[in-house]
C-alpha cells in the first residue's frame, strides 16, 4: 500500500503545473481568477493550445494522436487544469464520441472524423434525450428510416448542449420498430449543416446559452455514419459509459470550488470580521472539505484500479453520484458566503464583487450535475440492480 | 498510488477472516457480554500467540514492528462479527502510549508481556470536565519519596476493569488545561488508593471509572511532556476506531441487502422497493467513503508530523460518525420491527458503532480540530 504518487509522478504534476502557468494566455488566466465563466470562442481557444502541445486527449491512444499517458498521469494532468481554473472543453468529441469511434468505429471513420476532433476544428455535440425518453432513453422516438444507400431521419433531440457552436452531433435512433425498444436504436453521426437540421438554444436557469433543441426534418444521413452495426446503437451507448470514470467526479473543480468560498468568506464581514472567522460557517465549509477528501480517496482507489487495468469496480459508481452532489454544495455554500450579494447576476451598478458576480449563474446551472449523464437516481436504480443484486420490478417470483 | 495488500498483509487479513468466520461470530460476543469480564481471556491470550497482539508493536519488545494500516486489517474484521477482546484499549491505547511515551526498559517490562498476551493495558486519559481534551487533566501527582502518588479520578477507561497495568495521565505541573505539565504513570491492577469501578457500557463491553487516592505511580518518560505523545495515541485510537466501524458498517450492509431480498410484503422481496433500493445505495455510498477516509487516516496515524495525522484522522472520524451511523441507522430501519430488538444482530451493530462515534472524539471535535489546523486557510487567498 503507498498512498502517494511516485516521484516521477510528482515530476510530471510539476511539469504539467508549470506548463499551464506558461500557456495560459493572460486574459484566459484573468477571468480564471476572476469568475471561470469561458465563452465558448474561449473554450476553443485553449482547445488549441492543448492540441499544439499534443495533450488535448489525454486518454486517447498514442496511434491516434494521445500523449499515451497511463491513468494516473491522466489524473494528475486533469486535477492540475481544474486547479489552476483552466476552461473545461468539451466532452463531447474528446471524452464520448471520439473513443467510442477508436473503439468501434471503422477505418474510413477514423480517419475522417478523429483529427479534427483533435484539432478542434469540428466540434461535437450529444443527441441522447428527447421531450419523452429521458431517464427512460430507450423509448426515444427520433426515426432513421432506411433508403437504399442513407437513411432519412426525423424526430427531435433535447439538451443537445451547445449544439448552436457544434458542427457535428451523435444522435441515438431507431432503426427498428419491431423489437424490443433497446434492440432496434442505432448510434448516427449526422452533419449538422445537413438539410433539415434546425437547432434552437434555449437559456439555461442560469441565463447561459447552453442548452438547445434539435430538430431533424427529413435529413438525409449517409450509411456510413453508423457507429458499431445497425441497431447496435444501445450497446455503444452503455460502452461509452463503461469507459474509465476516474474524472467523473471534479475532484479538483470541487477544490478549486472550495477555494473560492474560502476567499469569498475571507473578504466577507460579519460583525466587523471576515466570515471566514465565523466558527458556524467556518464548520459548514470544513464538513464539505471532509466530504471531498473522502470522495478522493475513493477516487485514488478507482485510479490504482485503472492503473492495474482493472475494468471500474463498485469504487467508481460513487464518484459521479458524490462528486455531482459535492460540486452542488460549493455553489450552495458560495451562495451563502455572499449573504445578499447572492440575489443577482445583474451587477451594472457595481454593487457586487467581480468574483461574486457569476456564482449565482453556477449555483442555478450546477443544479444540472445531478441530473445530466443518467440522474443521480438512475445511478442509484444501477448500483441497486449491478452491485447489490436487489430484486427487479417485473423479475419477482 | 497503490492500494494492494502486501503479501503479509494479505495472510493478516485471511487469518483473521477465518477466525472471524469460524471462532468468533456474533452469538460469541452475544454470550460474553453476560459474564464478569465481558471477554474471554483465553481469546486475548490465542490472539497474542498469533502475533496479532504484538502486530504494530516494536520489535525490541518482541513485536513485529508494523503499522497502524497492518492493526487496521486485523480491526476491520473483529468490526464484522464484533470480537469483543479488548484489542484497541490494550495494544493500541495502553501499548502505544508506552511506545510513544515511556523508555525503552519500561517498553520492555511492561510490554513484553502484553506482546505476548498474557497481560492487558488500559489507558487512564479521560476526565468527567475534559469531554475530549486529553489535555484537561486534574487529576495530580505529587513526588513523594523517590516516586509518586496520585490522586483524582479518571472515566471511560476501556478494560480498565481488567488490565493488568493502568497507563493513567496526571498533571505534574501547569493549570487544568496546560498540554504542558501532563505526565503518564503506570499504576498495577491492585495497587493501594486504587479503586476500579466496572461499567457495562451499551455495547456489551466494559469500561471502568478509576479512583486514585494517594496511589503509587511509575512515572513513564519525562516529567510533564506527555501531552504530544498522549494526542498521537488518541489519533491511532481514532484511526483504529475508524477501521473497526468500516467493518461494522460494511456487515450491516451486506446484512440488510440479504433481508431485503428474503423479506416479502405485499407478496414480493421489499428490495424491489424504489425507496428500500435508493437508501440501501446510500448505505452502500458511505461504506465506500469510509473505506477511502480509513485507508488514509491508519496511514497517516504514523506520521510525526502532527498537522498532516491529525487532518487525515480528523477526516476519517468525523465521516465515520456521521457516515458510519448513517449506515447503521439505515440498516435498522430497512430492518423494520425486529432492528430494534435484542434479538436481532443489528441491534448489536448498532450500538457498538454508535460507542465508536462517543469514543476518541465525536463529529464536532474533528471537525473543529480539522478547521483550526494552519494549512485550513492555505487557499483562501
Amino acid at each position: 500500500m503507498d498512498l502517494s504518487f511516485t516521484p516521477e509522478q510528482e515530476a510530471f504534476r510539476e511539469e504539467v503545473r508549470a506548463w499551464v502557468k506558461s500557456a495560459m494566455p493572460p486574459h484566459l488566466a484573468a477571468k480564471a481568477e476572476v469568475d471561470g465563466n469561458f465563452s465558448m470562442p474561449e473554450i476553443m481557444e485553449w482547445h488549441k493550445i492543448l492540441y499544439q502541445k499534443g495533450w488535448v486527449a489525454p486518454h486517447w491512444p498514442e496511434a491516434v494522436g494521445g500523449p499515451g499517458w497511463d491513468a494516473a498521469k491522466r489524473f494528475i494532468f486533469t486535477e492540475e487544469l481544474e486547479k489552476a481554473g483552466t476552461p473545461q472543453l468539451s466532452p463531447f468529441g474528446l471524452v464520448m464520441v471520439g473513443p467510442l469511434i477508436i473503439q468501434f468505429g471503422t477505418d474510413a471513420q477514423k480517419e475522417r472524423f478523429l483529427p479534427k476532433i483533435l484539432s478542434g476544428e469540428e466540434v461535437w455535440c450529444q443527441g441522447y434525450s428527447e421531450p419523452n425518453a429521458g431517464s427512460d432513453l430507450a423509448s426515444l422516438r427520433t426515426t432513421a428510416e432506411d433508403a437504399g444507400d442513407h437513411f432519412v431521419v426525423n424526430g427531435q433531440k433535447t439538451w443537445t448542449t451547445y449544439a448552436q457552436y457544434a458542427d457535428w452531433i451523435f444522435c441515438l435512433v431507431r432503426t427498428n420498430q419491431e423489437v424490443k425498444k433497446q434492440a432496434g436504436i442505432s448510434f448516427l453521426l449526422i452533419d449538422l449543416k445537413a438539410e433539415g437540421v434546425t437547432v434552437k438554444p434555449m437559456l439555461t436557469s442560469g441565463h447561459t446559452p447552453a442548452f438547445c433543441d434539435t430538430y431533424f426534418d427529413n435529413v438525409k444521413v449517409p450509411k456510413e455514419n453508423v457507429v458499431g452495426k445497425v441497431d447496435q446503437g444501445w450497446t455503444m451507448a452503455k460502452a461509452l459509459l463503461g469507459h474509465e470514470r476516474t474524472m467523473i467526479a471534479a475532484v479538483g473543480q470541487s477544490t478549486r470550488e472550495i477555494g473560492h468560498v474560502k476567499r469569498i468568506a475571507k473578504k466577507t464581514l460579519k460583525d466587523g470580521r471576515p466570515l471566514l472567522e465565523d466558527d458556524v460557517f467556518r464548520a459548514k465549509i470544513a464538513k464539505l472539505e471532509i466530504e471531498l477528501e473522502a470522495l478522493k480517496m475513493a477516487n485514488f482507489r478507482a485510479l490504482a484500479g485503472a492503473q492495474l487495468g482493472h475494468a471500474p469496480g463498485p469504487e467508481s459508481s460513487i464518484l459521479k453520484l458524490r462528486g455531482s452532489e459535492i460540486l452542488q454544495r460549493t455553489q450552495e455554500l458560495a451562495m451563502e458566503a455572499m449573504g445578499q450579494n447572492a440575489l443577482t447576476w445583474f451587477n451594472e451598478d457595481g454593487v457586487v464583487p467581480q468574483n461574486e458576480e457569476p456564482v449565482p449563474s453556477t449555483f442555478n446551472y450546477t443544479r444540472a450535475t445531478t441530473i445530466y449523464g443518467g440522474s443521480n437516481e438512475i445511478q442509484k436504480n444501477i448500483i441497486a440492480k449491478m452491485i447489490l443484486g436487489l430484486p427487479q420490478p417485473g423479475k419477482s417470483k | 498510488m497503490d492500494f494492494q495488500l502486501t503479501e503479509d498483509q494479505k495472510m493478516i487479513q485471511e487469518t483473521a477472516a477465518s477466525f472471524v468466520k469460524k471462532d468468533s461470530p456474533v452469538e460469541r460476543m452475544r454470550k460474553l457480554r453476560d459474564t464478569e469480564l465481558g471477554y474471554d481471556r483465553a481469546v486475548y491470550a490465542q490472539m497474542g500467540e498469533l502475533g496479532w497482539l504484538g502486530l504494530p508493536m516494536p520489535e525490541s519488545v518482541g513485536g513485529f514492528g508494523g503499522t497502524m494500516t497492518d492493526a487496521a486489517i486485523l480491526l476491520e474484521q473483529f468490526g464484522s462479527t464484533l470480537v469483543p477482546e479488548p484489542y484497541t484499549a490494550s495494544v493500541i491505547l495502553g501499548g502505544m502510549a508506552l511506545v510513544h511515551g515511556a523508555s525503552d526498559a519500561q517498553q520492555k517490562e511492561l510490554l513484553g508481556p502484553m506482546v505476548e498476551g498474557e497481560t492487558s493495558l488500559a489507558l487512564a486519559w479521560a476526565e468527567r470536565q475534559g469531554r475530549y481534551d486529553a489535555s484537561n487533566v486534574e487529576t495530580k501527582a505529587e513526588k513523594s519519596g523517590g516516586g509518586y502518588v496520585l490522586r483524582g479520578e479518571k472515566v471511560w477507561v476501556l478494560n480498565g476493569h481488567a488490565a493488568d497495568h493502568l497507563i493513567v495521565s496526571a498533571r505534574t505541573s501547569g493549570g487544568p488545561r496546560d498540554p504542558g505539565g501532563v505526565s503518564l504513570f503506570a499504576v498495577p491492577k491492585g495497587a493501594g488508593g486504587l479503586t476500579v469501578q466496572t461499567v457495562k457500557t451499551m455495547d456489551g463491553g466494559r469500561a471502568a471509572r478509576v479512583l486514585l487516592d494517594g496511589a503509587e505511580g511509575k512515572l513513564l518518560g519525562d516529567e510533564g511532556a506527555a501531552a504530544p505523545a498522549l494526542g498521537w495515541v488518541l489519533d491511532k485510537a481514532a484511526a483504529a476506531s475508524c477501521a473497526e466501524g468500516l467493518g461494522i458498517a460494511n456487515a450491516v450492509l451486506w446484512m440488510t441487502v440479504e433481508y431485503l431480498k428474503t423479506r416479502k410484503q405485499f407478496g414480493v422481496p421489499i428490495g424491489i422497493f424504489q425507496a428500500l433500493q435508493h437508501r440501501a445505495v446510500d448505505m452502500f455510498v458511505q461504506v465506500e467513503l469510509l473505506k477511502g477516509t480509513s485507508i488514509l487516516a491508519n496511514a497517516r496515524a504514523e506520521e510525526s508530523d502532527a498537522e498532516a495525522r491529525q487532518r487525515a484522522v480528523s477526516a476519517a472520524k468525523a465521516t465515520l460518525t456521521r457516515n458510519g451511523f448513517e449506515v447503521v441507522a439505515q440498516g435498522t430501519q430497512l430492518h423494520g420491527g425486529i432492528g430494534v430488538t435484542d434479538e436481532h444482530d443489528i441491534s448489536l451493530y448498532f450500538k457498538r458503532m454508535r460507542v465508536l462515534n462517543a469514543l476518541f472524539g465525536d463529529e464536532d471535535a474533528h471537525v473543529r480540530r480539522f478547521m483550526s489546523l494552519p494549512g485550513f486557510e492555505e487557499d483562501a487567498g
